[in-house]
Formats: structure tokens, C-alpha cells, sequence
């Protein structure tokens, strides 16, 4: 429903506005310092404010509901349920998501928390892989993810250090067609306009979080995808190791600030 | 038609594209004084040939909207509620919308306040207006100028 | 999917005006947008809502493609007895749902 003539001049503003930052030097500054950190959530109107905080004006908790729902439904060969190994959620989720992603012993790696719930389904359910961006997996991940809602992230594992040193060297480094960074918006330039809209510091406290402009819940992997599109790069495939390593990077950064899952963004 | 994984090349391109359509920046522009002809014909569809009194109802949505695909709406109306004086029906109407209709309530003395909220769409800076139908059959309503910004950083589609 | 997200007191006073929010999950396909190819997307939307009080009505809604997805409406109703307060939705394409919450009057 949006108009193409004011879209199209706007459209050429932020074009100019990121040639512009992309001719900037390369990235000097030194990342946020702990007490200037923000979430976004503080750059939002009130009513958007409130549509997060109150649980029933939350569309995010449709998505919670579900995932209740499908934390307690048998699934696979196995006719295993995931309350049927870890109980309740609240009890046994709380904090979870906080710790993600996290280190995986076994396979010597990091794994985000859909990652883990998609390796429980084919291990332990022996039931195939939910689908990326899809209603169950989306679901399951919020429901996890809400029972942390109010925790401090806590990304101090000295095993994820290679995964979040990949993700600081994907966020650093200048990319796409407009050859920008990450951190050219986000470490450089926060608070500043940008066509308008205040820059964010892109912390990743509120995932999977209901976008206003999606009209849904999606995942941090999708908003990343979005983010990369905008930069004129060439996006990673769902569930690829740099998503998980830019965000086992965007967690260490953040590590201390309050999980909101499920936030609600503009 | 937004999750598609491994994007070619010419797809990339074509994203590219879309969002230099489909983006950014503040619009601003004075809603325009006269009504189109399709939202006058959806009001005349509710009220007829009745006047439409200006007060008694209030419309409430943020001046300054963040994105035009989620606008919290708020219509209050003053009214005792009673079963000799209450409001029978609460219309919304856009300027600028495909389709001039949002939505029509239908409530009576047993809702005790005449409140309702909803979250609606806008394509574009514009007017929207409130009307609401009384007991006695009077029209009363409010409109707003409403102002929606388009962020930088929205999703091909 | 999932079902709606109700909020009613459980319990009121006689007479006490309470307020009503519900949430549903629902694209609310407009039938305004085109595929990337220029395809119409056929509209897919919740059209009507009703909630009845111990079976009488007390709210009705017209929905129109300016809703936006998963669609959130608030009411108020006046508590009068304890009983059931149900909510009804349709839409395109033979959709419908339905919820209901108790609610005690003392």
C-alpha cells in the first residue's frame, strides 16, 4: 500500500545518505561503551512501548501460545513430546535462551537456540527439521525465548570466542554495493538520522520479535537477511554458520542487556 | 515471496530495485481539503442524507506514526449508554486508503462505554475520520490528519 | 494456529464496566498487494466478529481490508451476571474461530 512517487524521492535520500556513509574512512571508532548501550525498544513511540509490554496487546504472544502448545504435542518416531524430556518451560527454559547461542560439545561448534531446537527435533524426536521463517519453529523459539524475558544476556563462554570473532569480522567488514558495514551504521553511527528514522544499535534482545512492518514475528536471521539486502549484499541462506556467528557476536555485545523476547519493533 | 533462500544474481538486482521503490524517508504532505469521491459515498452509505454533526466523538491515533501497516485507532464517543440515549454504531473511514471502509462496530447500552479500539492500516499521510450513529439517529464524528513516516530499512517485498 | 488471546476480568462487580481485548492471528491479506511479479494476492481477511454475553450479543464488528494482520479489538461491556462471554470470527474463504472466557459477578 505504499506510494511510489514519495517513496522513490525518499528512496534516493537514503541511497545518498549510505554513499555518503560509505565514503566515509573505514570504521575508527571503538565499540559502544558499556553504559551508552541501549535497546531500540527506547527509540520507540509510546504506543508501540505498550503494545510490547502489555501480554495481551502483544501480538508476539500469539506465536508464545502456539509454542506452548507444541512444547506439549508428541511429534516424530520417537512420539516424544519436548515436555516429555524437559518438563515444564518456565522452569526449565527460564534463562535458556539468555545463554544463546551457545557452545556444542559434540559438534565442536556453535548452535543458535533454532538450531538446538531443530537438533532435539531430528535427535531426540527423530522427526525432520522444522522450516526456517515458519510458523512452528518460529513458535517454539519465541515460547523458549519468552521464558527469559527479563534476564541478562549472557554470552561469557570463552568456547564461543571463535564464532562471535567470526561475527565481529562479518559486522566490520565493508560489503555489498554500497560497501558498508555493519558497524558503520551500528557501532559508528547510532542515534544519527538516517532518512528520518534514528539509527539503532542493533542489539539482538528481542528475537524472534513481531516487526510492524512485517505484519508478523520473525527471527534475528531474517531481520540480518533484511539488513544485508539494504546493503546491496549478497544474504546468507537460513540457518547458515555466519548468521549464527553474527549473532553469537551481536550477543557477546550485548551481553548483560535484557532479553524482551517478544519485542515489537517498527 | 521474502524467504527465499540462495538469491541469483538478477534477483538481487531486481530487491534492489524494489526497495529504491518501496522506501525510506519522511513523508510529509498537507492531506488534501477535498474528499474523494468513493470515501463520500461509503459515509453517505452509513448515514444517508443526515447531517453529520462535528463533536461528541474523539478519535485518537498517534500524529506521528511510526509504520502505516500497524496505526493504533482509539474512538471514543460521549454518550450515558443508556437504553434511552447510547451509540449504535461507530464507523471508520480513510482518505487515501484502496478502499475507503475500516471498520463498522455495532454496540448498544449493555457495553457500558462507548470505546473501541482497533489497529489499522495507512497507505499514506492523510485524513481519517470517525462517525458515530446515535439512538436518536443523529451522526456525530471527528476526523484526523495523521502523518505516517517510512523507515529507512524496509524489507524487499 | 494458534488460537485467539482473550483478556476479560475473571471476576467484576454488578454494574462495573470492564473492558475487553482480543487478538487473533490472521494475515489480513488485503487483496491490494501484487506477487513480485505482478500477480494480484487474493484477499484473505477476517470479515466479521461478534462476542455474545450468556448468548445474548453485546459487540459486532465489520472488518475491512484496512485492518492490519492479526487483528486486535477492544470493548467494553457492562458485567451483569456470571456466565460465559463468547467471541466469534469469520472471514474469506470460510474462515472462522471462536473463543470464550468466564467471567464471575459478584
Amino acid at each position: 500500500m505504499r506510494e511510489g512517487v514519495i517513496s522513490r524521492r525518499a528512496a534516493r535520500l537514503l541511497l545518498a545518505a549510505c554513499i555518503a556513509l560509505g565514503a566515509l574512512p573505514p570504521s575508527s571508532q571503538a565499540e559502544i561503551p558499556a553504559a551508552e548501550r541501549r535497546s531500540s525498544y527506547e527509540l520507540m513511540s509510546a504506543e508501540t512501548k505498550a503494545m510490547q509490554d502489555e501480554d495481551s496487546a502483544n501480538p508476539g504472544m500469539l506465536w508464545v501460545l502456539d509454542g506452548e502448545a507444541l512444547w506439549n504435542r508428541r511429534a516424530g518416531e520417537a512420539d516424544r513430546s519436548c515436555a516429555d524430556c524437559h518438563d515444564a518451560a518456565p522452569q526449565s527454559m527460564r534463562g535458556v535462551a539468555a545463554r544463546y547461542p551457545a557452545f556444542d560439545e559434540k559438534r565442536g561448534t556453535a548452535v543458535d537456540l533454532q538450531g538446538r531446537i531443530n537438533l532435539c527435533r531430528t535427535e531426540q524426536q527423530k522427526a525432520p527439521p522444522l522450516a526456517f521463517e515458519r510458523q512452528e519453529l518460529l513458535a517454539l523459539t519465541t515460547y523458549v525465548g519468552r521464558q527469559s524475558r527479563g534476564l541478562p544476556i549472557d554470552a561469557s563462554d570463552p568456547r564461543l570466542d571463535p564464532a562471535v570473532e567470526t561475527g565481529r569480522e562479518i559486522f566490520t567488514r565493508r560489503q555489498g554495493q554500497l560497501n558498508l558495514a555493519c558497524a558503520q551504521c551500528h557501532d559508528d553511527n547510532w542515534g544519527q538520522k538516517l532518512a528520518g528514522i534514528v539509527m539503532p544499535q542493533a542489539h539482538p534482545t528481542g528475537y524472534p520479535l513481531y516487526r510492524l512492518e512485517w505484519q508478523t514475528l520473525g527471527s534475528l536471521q531474517r531481520r540480518l537477511r533484511n539488513c544485508l539486502i539494504g546493503m546491496r549484499a549478497e544474504p546468507y541462506g537460513y540457518g547458515s554458520a555466519e548468521y549464527v556467528a553474527i549473532e553469537a557476536f551481536l550477543m557477546r555485545r550485548a551481553h548483560g542487556m535484557p532479553i524482551e523476547t517478544p519485542a515489537v519493533r517498527p | 515471496m521474502t524467504t527465499q533462500e540462495g538469491l541469483s544474481r538478477r534477483d538481487m538486482l531486481k530487491a534492489g530495485a524494489t526497495l529504491t521503490l518501496g522506501s525510506v524517508g519522511l513523508a510529509i504532505a498537507r492531506p488534501s481539503q477535498a474528499m474523494p469521491a468513493t470515501m463520500k459515498e461509503a459515509i453517505a452509505e452509513v448515514t444517508g442524507l443526515a447531517e453529520i454533526k462535528r463533536g461528541r466523538v474523539k478519535l485518537d491515533i498517534p500524529p506521528l506514526v511510526e509504520n502505516g501497516n500497524t496505526v493504533p485507532c482509539t474512538v471514543s464517543v460521549e454518550s450515558p449508554m443508556t437504553a434511552e440515549d447510547h451509540v449504535k454504531a461507530i464507523h471508520v473511514f480513510s482518505e487515501k486508503n484502496p478502499q475507503p471502509n475500516v471498520i463498522s462496530v455495532h454496540l448498544g447500552p449493555r457495553a457500558g462505554r462507548a470505546v473501541v479500539s482497533t489497529r489499522i492500516r495507512l497507505a499514506d499521510t492523510q485524513t481519517v475520520m470517525a462517525i458515530a450513529e446515535m439512538s436518536d439517529g443523529s451522526f456525530w464524528s471527528d476526523r484526523l490528519d495523521v502523518l505516517i513516516t517510512l523507515g529507512a530499512c524496509l524489507e524487499d517485498s | 494456529m494458534a488460537r485467539p488471546l482473550i483478556n476479560v476480568p475473571a471476576t467484576a462487580k454488578r454494574g462495573e464496566v470492564v473492558a475487553i481485548r482480543t487478538l487473533i492471528s490472521h494475515p489480513m491479506e488485503s487483496g491490494f498487494r501484487h506477487t513480485s511479479t505482478g500477480e494480484r494476492i487474493a484477499r484473505d481477511i477476517v470479515t466479521g466478529f461478534v462476542a455474545t454475553y450468556n448468548g445474548e450479543e453485546i459487540f459486532r464488528a465489520t472488518l475491512f481490508p484496512a485492518i492490519a494482520a492479526n487483528p486486535f479489538i477492544t470493548f467494553h461491556t457492562v458485567a451483569t451476571e456470571s456466565g460465559t462471554i463468547e467471541f466469534r470470527w469469520t472471514g474469506d474463504n470460510g474462515y472462522s474461530a471462536n473463543e470464550q472466557a468466564k467471567i464471575t459477578v459478584v
